[in-house]
């Protein structure tokens, strides 16, 4: 069994003029299902293409398109849900979501508001070794991206990109259990984290495949126990909402801010007004979104261009089973198998792709955490270095698997096997055919060793005289023999002879 | 012989395929009755190059052999259908110039059997109207007349039903939301079907109100709108809401009688000031079913009275929804506008200019009843009574019948502009027979069974089970032989 008990962390504390305050914060993220195609036509999703190439009749909202719905992105929604243990509900339905924008040319997005596809699950999110935060997600539904609106292109006139009109976004709704912007931050990790795992949404925050809307609210302490006991928002102060972020650093530094604009507002013995609001990352502040802006009424009715959404429980188990280890399990299974310490799991859990590679190496070394210690500090480091992730890694997982074995079986020290190390990433190639070549196979003839250590006993009486007063002198003798071997000897039998020779 | 243009489709066909008659024949004659008969506007974009071109076609294909029934008829096609490459404004200002890059799943299919389009016909704006005078195109005018009486055709298939009676095309295309095909096929003494829904795809016909919108055929015969509804319709997986299910030969299931069916004469359909000829043809139609050897059985549909309220809630809100795309930024009519308008005025201009007074109205109302404090009132309970009307036909075909015989219409056609000062209402009690039909997405066919003192068609409607379309025909046709209409319009135009 695995063991994920955790503790939960201490809310975040803002002292106030009047006392402390404790935040409270729900989120609303958009990830944009990975999908080649549309959520209601076969236009393509590429990013970046030219302005409008990516545009069926159906995104145009021309007369008598109809929407169907492509059957991949229900798919991703629902691994999705199954990923956040979450219900999957057999039977869903779209909604319109009705309003006039140009850059949403049916005038209405469909949305799923009275029946989503994807009930309540949780996120537990990493703060630390043994800490975490489990974050109840109410529900998921499938919805519509717009277009984008280009106002700052010409004085006089707007322009409308409808590439991305129609692409598949899934809202992944949780419930107010986040307590402060580091938590905000992590759960927006994590939730992350988990849809790269399950392929679902590439996570791409920059080009806005993952964008975050954030409810912040402060209250006292206890207030929030007695929210959590009784479930009554009352207890809860009156939130806002901040629009469409899609960087961790404005997540955070927007949470901070606001939190602090509505406890002066309190403090004040003025009241919060309930909105929404967009940060600011310049000023870094949060500032009102004009109330004309907000002042819609989405008119949700249930979409009479699609029927009800209806799948098979039989389908839904064919993704359960198919379902990839996800980040908790194979952290807790890195730790229980290799030894790893909870650090080191978590590094390596963080990407699929990392824990992919660790894995590879792992196996082929047969030495877990020599992997795991190489893996992070040698190639890691080495990456960043240069800009490189794991999937244009110069060496292979192969590669530096061969490294390892190579010290493993004694064949080069750690100091030499950072030269390989160099020397296969620069350069590439075979380990074991470099070590080979180059000669630079660490010596274990004990005969060889010991005439080293003989001469250089010969040639330094003085140090000799000194180390046998004072043991810990005779490191300087292995220094010197490791010199004189080029650093090919082996460090331990040079140790052991040296202790031996000098009679200590 | 006869004018090629007044053969009904049966007849064309059989003549086309033992080469009596040739398509290229049969379209000309059709685009010269078409061109004398500017003053009924019921083509309003005609399109004899293409229909030649396409008749031509037909024949080749006819003299190969084994041709579809509709190949080489020419047929008329309800503006409200996208046609590719031809104007398709669904009679609507906003849609001005509008040409669709697609052709519509329907016309794609009736082209495809080698019908030969002739152009497209009138209708009410975005077929919203019972009489074709909201149309950008002006009024339809019924080849029927009394004295100088211009007569509506009714709506908003109103140019399909003028063509078809004028003899200008053999067939038509329509489409019904709340009685758009049967209410004008009443008032021209034609045959009009709106099969269940599901049964033709909407795939590329500009949408009124998606939940109730059906196309189907405009004929002379009950025969012909067998073998036309039989090219139209059919799954579509561009339509989600299109039926997965074999169409059946409905021609071939012509002609078995009606010798013990049970047909239902619902009791409230029997409305207080309801005019005498009509409550007589009623009763003459249950006569000759029952004459045929039908069995008919009084019927109760308890929340009939809740229908009109009910589709006029729910069509509105659907189509406030459906039209909000008409918005000038992409295509058709955009407003111009004055120094420092942005977008709002730009909607606000576009729409007003764009859309007529009575598609306003509706849109107006969508939006009201779909509106935050008003939803549950209006939509939602709107959205269960039809779950009431549609339990009241389920339980009447539970119980054993066959099919339901109502009037058409309340009247016969009305003058063009008579109803300009009435109450919206007024007109609306035009659909109040055959609203139920859409609400419940059955099956539903007019047929014409006699003339009122007038000398006005007057028409009968049947409504069958779901997807019992061939029952439905056949039943229809028995009707049809009984009451023996064979009444023309004099030639006016």
């Amino acid at each position: 069994m695995l063991d994920l008990s955790f503790e939960s962390p201490k809310p975040k504390v803002i002292a106030g003029a009047t006392g402390d305050w404790e935040l409270v914060i729900g989120m609303e993220i958009h990830a944009q299902v990975a999908s080649r195609a549309k959520l209601f036509s076969g236009a393509s999703t590429q990013f970046g293409a030219e302005p409008n190439s990516n545009v069926s009749f159906v995104d145009a909202a021309m007369p008598g398109m109809l929407p169907v719905v492509n059957e991949f992105c229900i798919e991703q929604a629902v691994r999705t849900g199954l990923g956040l243990k979450a219900q999957i509900n057999l039977v869903s339905a779209f909604d319109r979501k009705n309003y006039f924008y140009p850059d949403l040319p049916q005038g209405y997005q469909i949305s799923q508001l009275y029946h989503p596809l994807v009930g309540e699950g949780e996120v537990i999110v990493d703060m630390g070794a043994g800490v975490g935060r489990r974050v109840r997600i109410e529900r998921i539904h499938v919805e519509q991206d717009a277009g984008k609106s280009i106002h700052d292109m010409d004085p006089t006139m707007s322009f409308v990109d409808l590439n991305r009109t129609g692409v598949a976004l899934m809202e992944i709704v949780s419930r107010p259990d986040i307590r402060g912007p580091e938590e905000a931050a992590a759960y927006v990790t994590k939730l992350r984290q988990i849809l790269r795992y399950l392929g679902t949404c590439d996570g791409n925050m920059q080009n806005g495949n993952l964008r975050a809307d954030v409810n912040v609210s402060v209250c006292r302490p206890g207030d929030y126990e007695r929210y959590q006991e009784t479930q009554d928002f009352g207890h809860l102060g009156t939130r806002c909402e901040i629009k469409n972020m899609n960087s961790m650093r404005f997540i955070q530094a927007a949470i901070e801010y606001e939190a602090r604009r509505q406890i002066a507002i309190l403090e004040d013995g003025g009241a919060v007004v309930q909105e929404t609001r967009l940060f600011d990352p310049d000023k870094g502040e949060t500032r009102s979104m004009r109330s004309k802006e907000e002042a819609h009424d989405y008119r949700y009715f249930p979409c009479p261009d699609l029927l009800p959404l209806e799948i098979e429980q039989d389908w839904v188990d064919g993704i359960a089973a198919s379902l990839p280890e996800l980040p908790d399990a194979k952290k807790a299974r890195f730790m229980g198998d290799f030894g790893l310490t909870d650090y080191d799991a978590s590094v390596l859990t963080a990407d699929v792709a990392n824990a992919a590679y660790f894995e590879a190496v792992a196996a082929e070394a047969g030495d877990g955490k020599l992997a795991a210690n190489w893996v992070i500090n040698e190639l890691f480091g080495r990456l960043k270095k240069e800009g490189h992730d794991i999937t244009d890694s110069p060496v292979s997982a192969g590669q530096l698997a061969g490294i390892i074995k190579l010290i493993r079986a004694g064949d080069i020290s750690g100091k030499i096997a950072k030269d390989l190390f160099e020397i296969v990433y620069t350069e590439g190639g075979d380990p074991a055919a470099i070590v080979e070549d180059r000669g630079m196979k660490q010596v274990t003839d004990t005969g060889a060793i010991e005439q080293a250590v003989d001469e250089i006993i010969a040639a330094n009486p003085a140090q000799v005289e000194k180390a046998k007063a004072n043991p810990k002198l005779a490191g300087w003798f292995v220094g010197q023999v490791m010199k004189a071997t080029g650093g090919k000897a082996n460090p331990k039998a040079v140790n052991e002879i040296v202790t031996a020779r000098l009679g200590l | 012989m006869t004018q090629p243009n007044t053969l009904t489709i049966a007849q064309a066909r059989d003549a086309l395929r033992k080469g009596e008659l040739t398509a290229v024949e049969l379209t000309e004659a059709c685009l010269k009755a078409i061109d004398a008969a500017d003053a009924l506007n019921a083509f309003v974009h005609k399109t004899p190059e293409l229909a030649l071109e396409r008749a031509r076609a037909a024949d080749a294909r006819l003299a190969a052999g084994a041709a579809p029934s509709m190949c080489g008829i020419p047929v008329g096609i309800k503006d409200l259908f996208c046609t590719e490459g031809v104007a398709s404004q669904a009679a609507s200002h906003i849609l001005n110039g509008f040409r669709p890059e697609y052709e519509s799943t329907v016309s794609a299919q009736l082209r495809d059997a080698g019908a030969v389009m002739l152009g497209k016909l009138n209708m009410d704006e975005f077929a919203m109207g019972s009489s074709n005078e909201t149309s950008t195109y002006g009024d339809a005018v019924n080849p029927w007349k009394v004295d100088d009486r211009r007569l509506t055709p009714g709506g908003s298939s109103g140019g399909s039903a003028a063509a078809v009676a004028a003899d200008l095309c053999l067939g038509a295309t329509g489409t019904d939301t709340g009685g758009s095909i049967r209410q004008p096929a009443a008032f021209t003494g034609t045959v009009g079907i709106k099969p269940t829904y599901g049964r033709c795809s909407r795939w590329g016909i500009v949408a009124f109100a998606s939940s109730l919108d059906q196309a189907g055929p405009m004929t002379r015969t009950v025969r012909d709108a067998a073998i036309m509804l039989e090219a139209m319709c059919g799954h579509d997986p561009m339509d989600s809401t299109s039926a997965d299910l074999p169409v059946p030969d409905f021609e071939a299931a012509l002609g078995a009688g009606v010798k013990g069916r049970k047909i239902g004469i619902p009791r409230e359909y029997r409305m207080e000031g309801m005019p005498s000829e009509i409550e007589k043809l009623w009763a003459d139609g249950a006569d000759m079913l029952r004459d045929a050897g039908a069995e008919i059985v009084d019927i109760s549909l308890p929340h009939t009275k809740y229908a009109l309220p009910t589709y006029y809630v729910i069509a509105p809100a659907e189509a406030s929804s459906n039209l909000a795309r008409y918005d000038g930024v992409r295509y058709g009519h955009r407003a111009k506008l004055a120094q420092g308008d942005g977008i709002t005025e730009m909607y606000e201009k576009t729409r007003a200019e764009g859309f007529g007074p009575e598609v306003q109205r509706r849109v107006m109302i969508g939006t009201y009843v779909l509106s935050a404090g008003f939803y549950d009132a209006y939509y939602n309970r709107a959205r269960k009574v039809r779950t009431l009307i549609k339990r009241d036909f389920d339980t009447v075909f539970a119980d054993g019948v066959d099919a339901i015989l109502t009037p058409a219409t309340p009247s016969a056609a009305f003058g063009l502009g008579e109803m300009v000062d009435a109450d919206p209402v007024q007109m609306y009690l035009n659909d109040v027979f055959t609203v139920t039909v859409n609400l419940a997405g059955l099956p539903g066919i007019a047929v014409p069974a006699g003339l009122d003192r007038q000398g006005l068609p007057l028409g009968l409607q049947l409504i069958g089970r779901p997807w019992d379309e061939a029952g439905l025909l056949n039943t229809a046709q028995v009707l049809e032989e009984a009451a023996g209409f064979v009444s023309k319009p004099a030639k006016w135009w």
